[in-house]
């Protein structure tokens, strides 16, 4: 007597390879999963208390990142704005508008505005930013082009993965000192570089907000090139070896 | 027992491996028996009951420590290592018995291993198990165990290459997969066999799935034939290196006492000896519960025996190799070593462990001896135990007084680890007598070849 049909031959063949893909499909959604913006948040605009758009004050007005983030050159958080801060043009400017009532609400009552925070490291690793923008890393290399979003969302994975990449090849990213708060970089063209690099010599002393280098770390006139300027920079700027800036206790202390 | 043998007529084959007077048929009855037998004996049932109790409190111990954390154990700084490592260096060592069994005495052409090689590798495949229960829980954060293999993760790093603790989860996930292939693709003609004998309907779907539509043809038996030797092929330096990369794991660090180039065919030697030994604790009663003296002879114990002394004697010489090292090496802290292992304050378990592994096994030189199923049981309960002494003192003895007398500390296992441990034998013997009910216990078309009347003629 048979106990099995005659399908069982193909479906117990079949069932041999339906596992065997199974098996792999599955490590590899887990694999994409674990990088999705789902798990990392990035590229996921915030909701924030007032909708403060980023493209209007950096990339429509101009203003430079440490007008606000003003402990960034030194201490480990790059800090967030005080209420006065939105306050010394809120109260000369759209002095009415509904969407800066929180802000007033916030003036009046001298209770600080709850930003939600959109980049948050884990508390393990110890992430300082006066020493990534002292050795060049540019604010638009981590954040992402800041200038274009009307929400602030995460650019990175912030993923350890994302971070050892920097760290184990610095010149792939590293850029001038006098770059670092640019958003567009590496410049398109030469011509668009150079016109930013007079611009910005013109408009440090104004800003004063810090000294502009004596001289620049790199000719505009040549244009960046990455792989040769990168290396320099690194040796110029004294940037540790790889073998010291990915040890475990870099970071995690 | 008489010599029906012409062609050996040496005096070691006095004893056939399977008692004349058996055809393919009686053969067939009298293992399938076991596995297909409408009434299970009451003295199973009392066995697995203890041992399935005892298993749970394992279970429990593991949901203890899931909750709690590791700090339910009595390690210490700076005993770091104590019975979670003993035991899965323990375990781990007595599941080496199966392979050499199945594999090298396979390729060596050894008859004797026929009525053995089956329950020996079942051994094997539990004791692994019961082996991977340690390493897996003891990270702390069992959670995260899959950290310990090399997966492309978001962290961007893969585990240190250069720790033998990685080479240990290659090394024993490697043998836990070979010995459960090799294990399995030897039931399969068995398998074919219960299927067809079965009465019950479910057995016989459960069977006939197992046995993968095995029909006996000509053509099977080829591929099995060459499956079965790959396979053998692939365990045989697994019986080596296995053990050798479990040895890494002290002989790499510097701890006195770890720090030795003996460490590797030692440990190879001690794990065959352990595993000769639970061989023996489990075959002695089960020919006799089972009433299999003809298929386990005496010939087969003896040579087990014998094989159990001469790895007693390659460990003996590793212990004085150890203890002659500590004195030519001139080193204080080696010699320190020795000297604490001998008369500090664990010197009991040296000395029983002398007593245990050197002494005890020196009674098997005696043919009165290797002749008596009880006193080879007890000799190998024995030697169960000294091996088990043997990883205190190395990983105990050696961490408790390390290079800082500062930090000098004495170790003391805590209710949970006794509870794991004991578990895990009750999680081992439970796991064999639901091998030994529901699958051939003996290979049975493997014991059917030992028969004169299945060897082909040669053509003139």
């Amino acid at each position: 007597m048979q106990i099995f049909h005659a399908s069982t031959n193909t479906i117990a063949k079949l069932s041999i390879f339906g596992g065997l893909f199974l098996v792999v499909g599955l490590l590899f959604l887990i694999v994409g999963i674990q990088r999705s913006s789902y798990v990392t948040q990035a590229g996921v605009a915030r909701e924030q208390p007032i909708q403060f758009s980023h493209q209007h004050h950096v990339g429509g007005i101009g203003i430079d990142c440490r007008y606000c983030h003003t402990s960034v050159e030194t201490a480990a958080s790059a800090g967030i704005p005080p209420t006065k801060t939105c306050m010394n043009c809120h109260s000369q400017i759209w002095l009415s508008s509904p969407y800066l009532e929180p802000v007033r609400d916030s003036w009046k009552t001298n209770k600080p505005l709850q930003w939600n925070r959109v980049h948050d490291l884990p508390d393990f690793v110890y992430f300082n930013h006066s020493i990534h923008v002292a050795k060049g890393v540019g604010c638009s290399t981590c954040h992402g082009r800041v200038d274009r979003m009307p929400l602030m969302w995460q650019s990175a994975s912030l993923q350890m993965e994302w971070c050892l990449e920097c760290h184990r090849n610095p010149e792939k990213f590293i850029r001038p000192k006098s770059e670092v708060f640019t958003m567009e970089w590496p410049p398109n063209t030469t011509e668009s570089a150079q016109t930013r690099e007079e611009a910005r010599v013109q408009n440090v002393p104004e800003q004063g907000m810090t000294q502009a280098p004596a001289k620049p770390d790199w000719d505009a006139k040549k244009g960046w090139h990455q792989d040769v300027d990168g290396k320099r920079l690194v040796e110029e700027y004294k940037i540790l070896k790889p073998n010291v800036l990915t040890s475990c206790s870099t970071c995690h202390r | 027992m008489s010599t029906n043998n012409p062609d050996k007529p040496e005096e070691t084959t006095r004893v056939p491996v399977l008692r004349p007077g058996y055809t393919f048929g009686s053969i067939t009855d009298k293992i399938a028996a076991i596995a297909l037998g409408r009434k299970t004996p009451i003295g199973w049932l009392i066995g697995f009951s203890l041992s399935f109790g005892v298993a749970m409190m394992l279970f429990y111990s593991i949901g203890v420590l899931l909750l709690k954390g590791i700090g339910i154990w009595g390690n210490n700084n700076p005993v770091g290592w104590a019975f979670d490592i003993i035991n899965f260096v323990w375990w781990i060592g007595i599941g080496h018995a199966g392979t050499l069994i199945s594999a090298i005495l396979l390729l060596f052409r050894q008859q004797w291993r026929t009525s053995i090689n089956r329950f020996a590798e079942a051994m094997t495949l539990f004791a692994v198990a019961c082996a991977g229960v340690y390493p897996a829980l003891h990270t702390g954060r069992p959670w995260l165990d899959y950290w310990l293999f090399p997966y492309p993760n978001t962290m961007g790093i893969w585990p240190n290459f250069r720790s033998p603790l990685i080479w240990d989860v290659f090394a024993v996930s490697t043998y836990a997969t070979v010995s459960a292939l090799f294990w399995f693709v030897g039931l399969v003609p068995d398998l074919a066999t219960l299927r067809d004998r079965a009465k019950n309907r479910t057995a016989k779907i459960i069977y006939g799935m197992l046995a993968l539509g095995w029909r006996g043809s000509a053509r099977h038996w080829h591929r099995y034939e060459t499956a079965y030797l790959l396979l053998a092929g692939l365990s045989t330096p697994l019986v080596l290196s296995v053990h050798t990369v479990v040895s890494f794991d002290f002989a790499v660090g510097i701890v006195p006492g770890w720090h030795a180039t003996i460490f590797p065919p030692y440990f190879v030697a001690g794990a065959i000896y352990a595993g000769f030994a639970m061989v023996l604790t489990i075959s002695i009663p089960l020919r006799k519960f089972y009433n299999l003296q003809d298929f386990i002879t005496m010939r087969h114990i003896r040579n087990m025996a014998k094989i159990m002394l001469a790895t007693g004697l390659i460990v003996a010489y590793g212990y004085m190799m150890e203890a002659f090292m500590a004195w030519y090496s001139g080193n204080e802290y080696e010699r320190f070593m020795i000297y604490n292992r001998m008369t500090g304050p664990y010197w009991w378990s040296y000395w029983s462990l002398i007593l245990c592994n050197v002494i005890t096994p020196q009674f098997l030189w005696a043919r009165k001896v290797r002749h008596s199923t009880t006193a080879l049981f007890l000799i190998s309960l024995v030697v169960g135990v000294g091996m088990w002494l043997e990883r205190f003192v190395i990983i105990v003895v050696s961490l408790h007084r390390d290079f800082l007398p500062s930090s000098w500390a004495m170790y003391a296992p805590t209710r949970y680890d006794w509870m794991m441990f004991i578990g895990t034998l009750g999680l081992f013997s439970a796991l064999m007598f639901l091998f030994i009910r529901f699958l051939p216990v003996i290979s049975i078309f493997e014991m059917r070849t030992l028969l004169p009347e299945s060897k082909v003629k040669e053509e003139a």
